[in-house]
């Protein structure tokens, strides 16, 4: 059974369809990408796992339960943490106090005082952020403050990781220790399901590939099916890809 | 003698000392003070509680509340229609809960709203609480305005030093727990906050409540010291202000900052506005314009830049001495 699955999932923005009809699936211990031009769809798409926003119609399941009429915080003790876009860090914050939020409020039960201070240093060590634990969040590089957000969703305890747009931004050194990440990740047992322009990162790291065009899901496969797929090429890879 | 030495190791047992001062100071007050100044006190202390609570919500979440004023007003109301039914301190007690009862619904429907807006609305629910109780009380009494009961003005001020340390104590545990912790996240960035699990609209719900609660109670300890009271004097927006500027003043990353700016505003509000009747607001006005310009974290905000500058100046001396011996040797 997949861990987290939509069926006609549709979200209108007054008249435009922003994903339109898209069924999907991501199984349990998986990196799944997800693909398409700027606008397809891809954020949007993570914004209604998330409950940012209700959805239009159909329905996205989560190990078989319906997500619709819950609020992103259940969305997230239910065991299904993000990162976003534009980083979303608290800012005056330190560091450690951004992951200790996740570690306090993201788990179904209650956590007492020191198990928080636990699980936050851990994830902050899992990032390779611990020297940096009391440097307020706005201080910090972009690639640290990605990596703010990587450890406070992984304090959360999750299941299932959504990861929108890690590498944007990064240079390739980054990029290669980025990757390293999202696998370390899922050998940790946590399901991967990310949103990526970077194609070098997703043929390295994604077992699967999903293509949005336009809000619609376009082609879905391993990277080699999807490499070669003619509408994809023309969409969104270009020619050179090609070769 | 190294005082920058001393302040590092002691600083708790410090602390301690100054605050107990602090409680001696006020409770042997009255053995040698004027009733006038024991009153002074009594309201520098009100203005402790409204500004400790309101920081204690809008200074974290970044809601800006307007409405102290409507809360402190319910406050004093309870004691017109209470005081001759309960107790004092079991008024005290409705007075805060009436308050937190009254903001349940007000955060439900109003904490929706962002920024400028919340502002807005909270401005206005002084002025429709005001304008719906100056109605109530027409139709149902027929005339304006009550009269209080007068209190010892020495059992008053020992009431609201309670008040305050209670408040200042609540807000001391808020801070330091996971609520804590959840209001500063909403105030750094709600969506995010959200996201990682935090319930926000019952987290802010709840404590735009507590605050409310504190701002209650103390309406009630006030409301003795007025002896007459009518809907304009107990929603008084000036009682909206005050606190605002208080917290904004004394800074409001720590807990002593909303107490340091009501205690030097409380003081020159009451001594002032006897000498020097409206013109005082002119120069709060000024005060604040300045404190925002030049000092963003507030009188608080100096003490780090401070003790950086003692330190550097200490070790400036020290080394000259040292020189001064090499020199001679």
């Amino acid at each position: 059974m997949p861990i987290l699955e939509g069926q006609g999932v549709t979200k209108y923005f007054g008249g435009l369809a922003a994903v339109s009809n898209v069924d999907f699936h991501v199984d349990r211990g998986e990196i799944v990408g997800l693909i398409g031009p700027n606008g397809a769809g891809k954020t949007t798409l993570f914004n209604l796992v998330s409950a940012a926003f209700p959805i239009s119609s159909g329905e996205i399941r989560f190990k078989g339960r319906k997500l619709s009429g819950l609020k992103a915080h259940q969305i997230c003790q239910m065991g299904i943490a993000r990162t976003f876009q534009e980083t979303e860090v608290f800012g005056n914050m330190p560091v450690l106090q951004n992951v200790l939020v996740g570690a306090f409020f993201g788990g179904s039960n209650r956590v007492s005082a020191t198990d928080a201070g636990k699980e936050a240093s851990k994830a902050l060590e899992f990032v390779g952020l611990s020297a940096m634990a009391a440097t307020p969040v706005k201080d910090l590089t972009l690639v640290n403050q990605k990596q703010v957000e990587v450890a406070r969703a992984l304090a959360t305890r999750p299941e299932l990781l959504l990861l929108d747009e890690l590498m944007a931004g990064l240079n390739p050194t980054e990029v290669g220790e980025a990757m390293k990440l999202v696998n370390r990740i899922r050998g940790e047992g946590i399901t991967v399901f990310m949103v990526e322009h970077v194609m070098q990162a997703i043929m390295g790291v994604c077992g699967r590939i999903m293509v949005l065009h336009h809000g619609e899901k376009i082609a879905e496969g391993t990277c080699n099916e999807v490499s070669c797929n003619k509408t994809v090429i023309e969409i969104y890879l270009g020619e050179e890809a090609r070769a | 003698m190294d005082i920058a030495r001393l302040f590092g190791t002691h600083r708790k047992w410090l602390l301690v000392g100054l605050v107990v001062f602090i409680l001696a100071f006020v409770v042997t007050f009255p053995l040698y003070a004027v009733t006038y100044d024991v009153r002074v006190l009594t309201t520098v202390l009100m203005y402790v509680v409204m500004a400790v609570s309101w920081a204690m919500f809008s200074g974290t979440t970044g809601y800006m509340s307007l409405a102290p004023a409507a809360f402190l007003g319910v406050g004093i109301y309870s004691v017109a229609l209470l005081q001759n039914s309960l107790p004092f301190p079991l008024i005290i007690l409705v007075g805060g809960l009436v308050a937190f009862a009254f903001a349940l619904p007000v955060g439900l429907v109003t904490l929706r709203l962002k920024g400028i807006y919340f502002a807005i609305f909270t401005f206005g629910l002084v002025v429709f609480t005001s304008e719906i109780v100056q109605y109530l009380e027409t139709k149902l009494w027929g005339k304006h305005g009550q009269a209080i009961l007068p209190i010892d003005n020495q059992i008053l001020l020992y009431v609201m030093l309670g008040l305050a340390v209670v408040t200042v104590l609540a807000v001391y545990f808020i801070r330091r727990s996971r609520y804590g912790l959840a209001l500063t996240s909403i105030g750094g960035n709600e969506e995010a906050a959200e996201h990682m699990g935090v319930n926000t609209t019952m987290v802010k719900v709840l404590f735009f409540a507590v605050s409310a609660f504190f701002m209650g109670a103390a309406g009630v300890v006030t409301a003795p010291t007025l002896l007459y009271i009518n809907a304009n004097i107990a929603f008084s927006l000036f009682y909206s202000f005050m606190p605002i500027l208080m917290a904004v003043f004394g800074g409001m990353a720590e807990l002593y900052g909303p107490v340091v700016g009501a205690v030097v505003f409380g003081y020159l509000e009451t001594t002032l506005r006897a000498q020097l009747h409206s013109y005082f607001m002119l120069g709060f006005g000024i005060i604040l314009v300045l404190v925002i310009l030049f000092l963003p974290n507030g009188i608080v905000g100096l003490v780090p830049t401070v003790q950086d500058k003692l330190r550097g100046l200490m070790q400036r001396i020290r080394k000259g001495g040292e020189a001064e011996q090499h020199a001679n040797t």
